[in-house]
C-alpha cells in the first residue's frame, strides 16, 4: 500500500533522527562554509562576475550535497535498521519517503549556499527573482532524485563515501549545466520566458530520475 | 560466426584503405573519386572512422543496458557477463571515438577540446563508464556487484537522450547537429554535399564496425565462458 500518510511517517522519522543528532545539518553547514572560505581564500579580493558566480553556487551546492546526501541509506545500514524498514513499509514508501527527506535537506542546503553567497559577494545579486526560485526549487529536486538512487546503491555496495561523487557527477551534470545557465539568468535579470526551456528540461529530468528510481529501487533495496 | 569474423575483418580493412586511398578531385567523374568539400577538405575522411565508432559506442551502451535489465529480471549470471563485456567494448569504442573526434578538432577547429556540447557528452560517456567500472570493483559479492551495477547501468542510460538529444540543441556548438542546424543531421547530410559513394562507403564503415563490435563481443564472451569452466573444474579437482 502507498499512501501520503506512510510516506509522510517515512520522513518524518528522518527528520526526527535528523533532529535528535543533526549530523548532517551541521556536516552540511561547516562544508558550505569551508569551502565557500577556500573560493575566497583563492580570489583574493577579485570579484568574479555573474557566470564564474553561478557556476562556484552549484559547485559548492554538489559537494555539500554529495557530502550530506548519502547519509540516508548509509544511515540505515550502520545502525541496522534496514531490516525493519523493510519489512514495515514497502519499497515505494521508503523511496518516496527519502527522496522528500532528501529534497527538503538539499532546499535548505540551497537556502544555507544562497544566503552565504549574497552576504560575501557583492555580484551575486539576484535580480530576477521568479527565475531564481524556481531554478533553486527544480534544481534541488533534481539534484535529490539522483542522489537518492545513488545513495541507495552506495548504502549496499562496500565503499560508502568516496563512490558517492564519483557515481553521482555523470548522472547531475545535466541538471547542474541546467541550472548554472538558468541561475546566470537570474542573476543577469533576464525576462521570466527565457528561462523557460531550462525549467522545462529539470522538470523532465526530476520526472524521468524519479520514475526511474522507483521501478528499480525495488532491486537496490531488498538483497 | 565466422561471417561476422571475416565480414568484420574485410569491411573494417576496406573502409581503412577506401577511406584513406580514394583521392579527392574539385568535380569527381567516377566512382573512385571523393568530391572536395570546402572547409572540409582531407578531414572529411574522418567521417568513416570518428562516426561509426561514436555510433557503436552508443550501441553497446544500449546493449549493456538491456542485458543489465534481464539480468535484474532473471537473476541469470550470464547476462550480468554479457552486460559487463558489453560496457567493456563500448568504453574502448568510447575512447577511439574521442580521440578521432578531438584530432579532427584540432584541425578543424583549433584545438584539441573546447567543450563543444557533443564533447561534454562524449566526456560524460566516459565518466559513465568509468563510474560504472569502479563501482564494480568496490562490491565483492557477485550478486550484489551485477545487480547494483545494472541498476547504475540503467539510470546512467536514463540520462544519456538527455545530453545526446536535448543539451546539443539547446547550446550553441560547431558539432553538426548543433542549434540551428534544423536537420539535426549534420552539413554533410543536409546539404547534400556527401557525394553517393561518399555515403555507400559510410555506410559500409557503419556496418564493418557493429560487426567487429559483435566479433569482439562473441570472441570476449567465449574467453569469459572458458575461464569460467577453468574455475569450476579447479574447484572440482580439489
Amino acid at each position: 500500500m502507498l499512501t501520503l500518510a506512510q510516506i509522510m511517517a517515512v520522513f518524518l522519522k528522518d527528520v526526527r533522527s535528523e533532529l535528535r543528532t543533526r549530523y548532517a545539518l551541521n556536516a552540511l553547514l561547516m562544508f558550505v562554509v569551508t569551502t565557500v572560505a577556500i573560493i575566497l581564500f583563492a580570489l583574493r579580493g577579485d570579484q568574479p562576475g555573474s557566470t564564474v558566480l553561478a557556476g562556484m553556487f552549484w559547485v559548492s551546492v554538489f559537494f555539500t550535497a554529495m557530502s550530506g546526501l548519502s547519509r540516508s541509506f548509509v544511515s540505515e545500514e550502520e545502525r541496522g535498521t534496514t531490516m525493519t524498514l523493510q519489512l514495515i513499509a514497502s519499497s515505494t514508501t521508503v523511496y518516496f519517503g527519502k527522496l522528500l527527506f532528501n529534497a527538503v535537506l538539499t532546499l535548505v542546503l540551497v537556502a544555507g549556499v544562497t544566503v552565504v553567497y549574497l552576504i560575501v559577494f557583492p555580484a551575486f545579486e539576484i535580480t530576477g527573482m521568479g527565475v531564481f526560485l524556481l531554478t533553486v526549487f527544480l534544481g534541488s529536486l533534481g539534484l535529490a532524485s539522483a542522489a537518492t538512487i545513488i545513495a541507495a546503491i552506495i548504502a549496499k555496495a562496500g565503499s560508502r563515501g568516496t563512490l558517492y561523487p564519483v557515481l553521482s557527477f555523470p548522472i547531475l551534470i545535466v541538471p547542474l549545466m541546467t541550472v548554472m545557465g538558468a541561475t546566470v539568468k537570474s542573476l543577469e535579470g533576464v525576462p521570466f520566458s527565457d528561462a523557460t526551456v531550462d525549467f522545462v528540461v529539470l522538470i523532465s529530468y526530476f520526472m524521468v530520475m524519479t520514475a526511474g528510481s522507483v521501478l528499480l529501487f525495488d532491486y537496490v533495496w531488498k538483497d | 560466426m565466422s561471417a561476422v569474423k571475416y565480414g568484420s575483418i574485410i569491411l573494417v580493412s576496406f573502409v581503412i584503405i577506401a577511406g584513406i586511398a580514394i583521392p579527392l578531385v574539385p568535380s569527381p567523374q567516377n566512382w573512385l573519386e571523393f568530391p572536395v568539400i570546402p572547409g572540409l577538405e582531407e578531414k572529411a575522411r574522418n567521417i568513416f572512422f570518428h562516426v561509426p565508432t561514436a555510433w557503436t559506442t552508443v550501441l553497446a551502451f544500449l546493449v549493456s543496458m538491456v542485458y543489465g535489465f534481464r539480468y535484474l529480471r532473471t537473476r541469470n549470471p550470464d547476462y550480468d557477463q554479457k552486460s559487463v563485456i558489453s560496457a567493456g567494448l563500448g568504453l574502448m569504442f568510447c575512447i577511439l571515438a574521442t580521440v578521432t573526434g578531438a584530432l579532427w578538432a584540432k584541425f578543424n577547429w583549433g584545438s584539441y577540446w573546447n567543450w563543444d556540447p557533443r564533447q561534454t557528452s562524449i566526456f560524460i560517456l566516459l565518466l559513465i563508464y568509468g563510474a560504472y567500472f569502479s563501482l564494480r570493483s568496490a562490491i565483492e559479492l557477485e550478486e550484489k556487484k551485477a545487480a547494483l551495477s545494472a541498476v547504475y547501468a540503467i539510470v546512467a542510460g536514463l540520462t544519456v537522450p538527455f545530453f545526446i538529444f536535448i543539451m546539443p540543441r539547446m547550446m550553441t556548438g560547431l558539432h553538426p547537429g548543433a542549434q540551428g542546424d534544423s536537420s539535426g543531421g549534420g552539413p554533410l547530410f543536409q546539404s547534400g554535399m556527401m557525394a553517393g559513394n561518399m555515403r555507400v562507403l559510410f555506410y559500409v564503415s557503419l556496418l564493418g564496425f557493429n560487426l567487429l563490435y559483435v566479433w569482439l563481443f562473441t570472441l570476449r564472451l567465449r574467453i569469459a565462458r572458458i575461464e569460467d569452466r577453468q574455475l569450476l573444474s579447479r574447484h572440482t579437482e580439489q
